[in-house]
């Protein structure tokens, strides 16, 4: 089992706070809306993704499993 | 002696934690802003926010706890901690216990805040705006040294940037108030930006 960053969208106000806390996962595009990297997070970055999870304003950030496949 | 020093500890307690209230509202409004440059990133706005509202508890705790057990006063657990029952200076101490419920529940929900839905978090957030007044009040009546000019400058430097903060808040659009519009007109808007 791995965990995956997963948005709501419709939550989702473009903060930005995510992508400057996991920029590895997590990059804006042109309006400021986060686009994630659809692969599993790495180990290493597992506790900085809990940090964006747990900072994003509107709660619109959550970690999800996701089966071995990716 | 001693009771000199919880008194002093009151009142040194009581200020730190005005201005710490401030630089907290005004970091909350920095962040509802959204306001970052390239040295100083939104996170740190948040982080601080968040930090220095918990450190304030601490230092009101100790505001709290040396005023009750001060035996100069003699004002007893029920003055801090229902409105209006201290016969101390009833109404001005009274405030600063409304004061304290309104931050406790500011901070507990802000502490749950994953376990609730936003908007319920966001209303009791705003609880801010009356919290803070009341214990700038709270201070400007009761306080010991309300009437130095030192205090004075306190609370007149706290007034004033939380004021011109707040200005600054209502005088933009909300970074969301494109949410208001239809959406033809917000897609405009969208990519004009």
């Amino acid at each position: 089992m791995a965990e995956q960053v997963a948005i709501d969208r419709i939550r989702c106000d473009g903060h930005g706070i995510c992508a400057e806390l996991l920029p590895e996962m997590i990059s804006l595009d042109d309006w400021g809306y986060p686009i994630i990297k659809p692969s599993p997070i790495p180990l290493r970055l597992i506790e900085h993704a809990q940090r964006a999870v747990e900072a994003c304003p509107v709660l619109a950030l959550r970690m999800t499993r996701v089966s071995k496949a990716a | 002696m001693s009771d000199t020093i919880l008194w002093y500890a009151t009142r040194g307690a009581g200020v730190v934690s005005l201005v710490l209230l401030t630089v907290v509202v005004v970091l909350g409004i920095t962040s509802a802003m959204r306001w970052k440059t390239p040295a100083w990133p939104r996170f740190l706005t948040a982080g601080f926010h968040r930090n220095l509202a918990l450190i304030t508890l601490v230092f009101l705790a100790i505001h709290i706890v040396t005023a009750v057990v001060d035996p100069f006063t003699a004002l007893g657990l029920n003055a801090a901690l229902i409105p209006f029952s201290s016969s101390y200076r009833t109404f001005w101490l009274g405030l600063g216990v409304i004061a304290l419920y309104l931050l406790i529940a500011i901070v507990i929900t802000s502490l749950l805040r994953p376990f609730l839905d936003y908007a319920s978090w966001r209303l009791i957030h705003w609880f801010a705006y009356a919290m803070w007044p009341i214990a700038l009040v709270h201070g400007f009546g009761t306080g010991t040294d309300r009437s130095f000019s030192w205090m004075l400058g306190i609370d007149g430097l706290c007034v004033i940037v939380v004021v011109l903060a707040v200005l600054w808040r209502t005088s933009r659009p909300s970074p969301t108030s494109w949410r208001a519009l239809p959406a033809s007109e917000s897609m405009n808007r969208s990519v004009s930006r």
